[in-house]
């Protein structure tokens, strides 16, 4: 292997009893990488995920890390961490053995490891808590503490479990936010696994969407959401208008099976194609309008609020452009 | 039709049929301190007559004597009984050997109950799992009496032990103390493997691979994570083992030979001796032993796990 990086997946397949969680897996990514295994539950993201981190063993396929086999490596002997998603915490030690753990079992000395995990905890500015236990804190501190146990060993990847799928709105978006700054601090590359699309496409450099086993689609938020090349790519990240070739045929005078984003349709004065609003959804930044044009065809279309007040029942004139279309693969 | 019937009649007359047993939930409904009072009625009397006035009666009686010339029971308040738990040797000694064969018994059940229970809630499948928790409770379901005959046939000098270990060039214990700590060691494994377990099912299986991913191998996890977890279970656990085998005097009845313990002495005390208030003072030492037990493990936790 000439490029080093951070972790190579080849021919990865993992099966329990006569189900595939994994189904032949390549997979590249790069040292100081933001990457993110996106799919709904059951979709072998987390077991891609364990597989790296060496609690499950592959049925097929090997695992490189820094361009070393890993395979046969016990989790021990990885230079990955995991932060868990029931943040795992030892509910014997306090919040600064905890973060200690794996500089303890390192041999470092006890001034030393405290000292490191200290450090740690500083960088998830919950240095003033070391002395609790993990049952004394927030749900937020908890996911806090998890990641500073697992950077303080300082190791070349980061594994996250839907780490913030325990967390409130408000709590999740600020810790998205540090994670972000956290991972550019401290240049390390991060695996993050959700199951929430606007997390993964907020987060990361790059998304891998996972469906049954495989993936799905591999690529910059962007490409995701512009091009998604199927109709669960187009489905799952964002929402869409899932168009069938017989409604392209009545819209755009053309026939192809086709995903249009609901905020490419503008309402406008005039002209345009004549729709009727069935429903109308108030999101504050937004309006969600659900509509039926004129020739019966269901549109789900994405107004800004202030651009005036809607109602069901009321007539408006739609704008669309058939270059928005972007085309699925049957 | 019928049913339209009543529902008009309740509707015309709505309470026309209040039955007593209705009258009963209602007043007990707005009562909660007579609720509670039927509720535990049952459990009091049995607590605090049958449980705690027994081991009343038998702290007085502890301090009676007995006339030595008609053998009848002389109340009164006399410490010679106690006195002589401290003094007699025989007493000395035989609390001594009780004292170390409990001991000697819990560790060797917290021993082998450690891995046992460890294989069951982390390592067999959840069918495996379920079929050894009704292995492990199946002795329980057999004679006390049938198992202590087995064990004294096992290690009886022409018995199962002396066959299989001959080979070896060794015999078997036969009858004494080791075989006393054996038997009971196997009758009161199960109440150990048991809080063992239920202890180990309460450790995530996350916590294990947490600990490995920080790159403990496993003697480390085992040391620094699943035992601190586990001691208010083993505590438990030995809390039964312990207190079963002071009680103990059939056992070494079968199985010890000459020895005896604490418990037979009580045995001959009220019959052979005719000497109920020694026997009552006796009795006391398990118990004194056993309140000495729980009042150092209270402080570890281990009560809430019971």
């Amino acid at each position: 292997m000439v490029e080093n990086f951070a972790i190579s997946l080849r021919g990865l397949k993992k099966t329990f009893g006569t189900t595939t969680a994994v189904d032949n897996l390549d997979l590249d990514i790069a040292s100081g990488e933001f990457f993110s295994m996106l799919g709904p539950s059951g979709s072998g993201k987390t077991t891609v995920l364990r597989l790296i981190a060496g609690f499950e063993q592959p049925t097929a396929g090997t695992i490189s890390l820094l361009g070393q086999d890993v395979t046969a490596s016990a989790p021990f002997d990885r230079d990955v961490n995991t932060v868990f998603q029931d943040y795992a915490l030892f509910p014997h030690m306090n919040v600064l053995e905890n973060v200690g753990y794996g500089l303890r079992v390192r041999g470092i000395n006890k001034d030393g490891r405290n000292r490191l995990a200290l450090e740690a905890l500083e960088t998830v500015r919950l240095a003033q808590l070391g002395e609790r236990k993990p049952s004394e804190l927030s749900g937020g501190q908890r996911q806090r503490v998890a990641l500073a146990r697992a950077i303080a060993v300082k190791p070349k990847v980061l594994l996250l479990d839907e780490p913030l799928g325990a967390l409130d709105l408000k709590l999740r978006e600020q810790m998205q936010i540090e994670l972000k700054e956290l991972q550019r601090e401290l240049g390390i590359t991060f695996i993050f696994v959700t199951h929430d699309q606007e997390e993964a496409l907020s987060l990361s450099d790059r998304v891998a969407v996972f469906n049954a086993g495989r993936i799905e689609q591999l690529g910059t938020p962007r490409e995701l959401y512009e091009n998604p090349a199927s109709e669960f790519v187009a489905k799952f990240v964002g929402t869409t208008n899932l168009l069938e070739p017989d409604q392209t045929q009545l819209l755009f005078g053309v026939s192809k099976r086709a995903s249009l984003r609901p905020e490419k349709i503008r309402v406008v004065e005039t002209g345009g194609t004549q729709a009727v609003i069935l429903e109308v959804s108030y999101l504050g930044a937004a309006q969600r309008l659900l509509v039926k044009t004129d020739n019966g065809v269901q549109l789900t279309v994405l107004a800004t609020a202030e651009e005036r007040v809607f109602a069901r029942e009321q007539t408006v004139h739609l704008q669309m452009s058939a270059t928005d279309l972007v085309s699925l693969e049957p | 039709m019928r049913d339209s019937a009543s529902v008009s009649e309740l509707q015309a007359n709505p309470v026309v049929r209040v039955s007593s047993a209705r009258r009963i939930s209602t007043l007990l409904y707005a009562r909660a301190k007579l609720r509670l009072a039927l509720l535990l009625a049952a459990p009091v009397f049995w607590l605090g007559l049958v449980y705690i006035a027994a081991l009343l009666a038998m702290f007085v009686t502890a301090l009676y004597s007995v006339d030595s010339f008609t053998g009848d029971i002389r109340p009164g308040f006399n410490l010679d009984n106690i006195a002589s738990l401290f003094t007699d040797p025989l007493y000395v000694n035989v609390t001594m050997r009780t004292l170390g064969v409990a001991l000697l018994v819990t560790v060797v059940d917290v021993l082998i109950a450690l891995p046992i229970a460890f294989f069951m809630a982390k390592v067999a499948s959840p069918r495996l799992q379920r079929i050894l928790v009704i292995a492990v409770l199946m002795p329980l379901w057999a004679s006390y009496l049938v198992k202590a005959y087995a064990w004294r046939s096992v290690l009886s000098n022409t018995g199962l032990a002396q066959w299989l270990l001959q080979p070896l060039g060794l015999s078997t214990p036969g009858y004494g103390i080791p075989a006393v700590v054996i038997t009971l060691g196997y009758l009161w494994l199960p109440y150990v493997i048991l809080p063992i377990y239920a202890g180990l099912e309460r450790v995530p299986n996350s916590l294990l691979e947490a600990s490995s991913d920080l790159g403990a191998k496993t003697w480390a996890t085992l040391r620094l994570v699943v035992f601190p977890m586990l001691v208010p279970a083993v505590i438990a656990g030995s809390i039964f083992s312990f207190s079963l085998s002071l009680g103990d005097y059939i056992t070494v009845n079968i199985v010890g030979g000459p020895n005896q313990m604490l418990g037979n002495l009580v045995y001959t005390n009220i019959g052979t001796a005719n000497n109920l208030p020694m026997a009552a003072t006796v009795a006391l030492v398990p118990v004194v032993i056993m309140f000495g037990y729980l009042a150092a493990v209270r402080r570890t936790g281990a009560l809430d796990n019971l």
